[in-house]
């Protein structure tokens, strides 16, 4: 069956390699999106008490509702196609983005703060020069899990017709073939496992002196 | 407000999917402790074995829903089998995480008092070690829980029923209600079980 199904990569390359790059497009443009959203709005509530309650409390009402749910909604909303599932993914990804980062930088060590304040610094250049370089590693972690949790997400974008590699696996199902449901979730696995595994390693060696330190 | 046209007229239905729904993440998650709960044990004193485990465990983790449960389509078929297999298998890692530690969090010198008096290992591990960890077991339930109750909704792609059927239902037919009943549902549930789980969590630690 893995044959079968590495044969027909082979022969159907142009199609293979297109629902790849709509794969990796589409996950890439929404973590991109998420990323910008997420860590200037982690920085903008930290010191705001009330506001921080309540985007926090929304981001984690935002977390229970299911990924195949919000790809959903997206379809009355803005149709069918990229876009609409560009912007569910966005979505899905600002929840670990925005708690890490938010928690990172709430829970940096106080006595760099107080130092920091000591020195003379403002408000601002204690975010600047001491928040946000201690609370990197919090929010690279952040962004490995919403990097994974989009590429999982995609994968059910050819619900809301986005495309990518879950569309084999949808054919796959609705045709009962056995090895075309291969050509999806094999590389999805692949490709999700690299991710981590990639990402995992940049981890350890930006951030492993700093987070032992 | 929008308009509820379709949900009053079909109660039974609705409420039928999120019965189905419930069984399916609570059988998932069972299914998953009990191995969770051997693996654990066996684990928790041979840090080796633990992290070979803890590195096939975090692979199925992070391998998206959809595709493992399309992995196990060409064995079990379509239907519930692939999917309590599936749902259970991912909240494995979580489960096993927990269990480990918490049994890894019991204190020498309780352990040392449980072999002075004459405990054997087995009365030691169900007296001793594992009302100890239960608190931090029932956090590892409750995340694992809330985690499949979500991707629980993936399953009816695969005829597993649930509530991801009447979201699938409501793509299919472009009908904004059946998505939102959906998709709230399973929300409303995720948030039920996190809720209760952790105050049973906060009344163990009390108990304790």
């Amino acid at each position: 069956m893995l044959i079968t199904a590495f044969n027909w990569i082979v022969n159907n390359q142009p199609e293979f390699l297109r629902a790849l790059g709509q794969h990796l497009v589409m996950s890439g443009v929404s973590l991109a999106f998420a990323l910008a959203i997420g860590l200037p709005l982690a920085v903008l509530i930290i010191n705001r008490g009330g506001l921080a309650f309540t985007v926090i409390n929304s981001i984690n009402a935002l977390r229970t509702i299911p990924s195949l749910a919000i790809l959903a909604i997206m379809m009355p909303l803005l149709g069918i196609g990229l876009w609409p599932s560009i912007v569910a993914l966005t979505v899905l990804a600002l929840p670990p983005i925005l708690l890490n980062a938010f928690i990172g930088l709430r829970d940096v060590d106080p006595d760099a703060v107080e130092a920091a304040i000591g020195m003379g610094m403002s408000r601002g250049q204690v975010l600047r020069k001491i928040r946000i370089p201690l609370a990197a590693p919090a929010m690279f972690a952040g962004a490995r899990t919403a990097a994974v949790q989009v590429l999982a997400g995609a994968t059910l974008a050819p619900f809301i017709g986005g495309g990518g590699l879950g569309d084999f696996i949808a054919v796959g199902i609705s045709m009962m073939d056995m090895s075309r449901l291969l050509v999806g979730a094999v590389p999805i696995a692949i490709l999700a496992l690299a991710t981590e595994f990639t990402l995992g390693l940049v981890e350890k060696v930006f951030f492993a002196e700093r987070t032992s330190a | 407000m929008m308009q509820l046209n379709w949900a009053p007229k079909n109660i039974p239905e609705i409420l039928a999917a999120t019965w189905q729904h419930l069984v399916l993440s609570v059988s998932s998650v069972l299914i998953g402790l009990v191995i969770a709960l051997v693996l654990g044990i066996i684990c928790a004193r041979r840090p080796r074995f633990y992290a070979v485990v803890l590195t096939i465990t975090g692979i199925i983790f992070v391998i998206p829903s959809l595709a493992l449960f399309a992995l196990l389509i060409p064995w079990l078929g379509l239907g519930t089998k692939p999917a309590l297999v599936g749902l259970s298998s991912y909240c494995l890692l979580i489960l096993l995480r927990n269990v480990v530690t918490g049994l890894r969090g019991v204190p020498a010198d309780v352990l040392d008092a449980a072999d002075g008096m004459g405990y054997s290992g087995w009365q030691r591990l169900v007296r001793i070690e594992l009302p100890l960890a239960l608190p931090l077991i029932v956090s590892g339930i409750r995340i694992a829980l809330v985690t499949v109750i979500g991707i629980a909704t993936v399953a009816a792609f695969i005829d597993g029923g649930g509530l991801g059927t009447i979201i699938l239902m409501g793509i299919d037919q472009s009908y904004t209600e059946k998505i939102l009943v959906g998709g709230i549902l399973t929300a409303l549930m995720a948030t039920f079980f996190d809720l209760v789980l952790s105050q049973a969590e906060k009344a163990l630690v009390r108990w304790r």
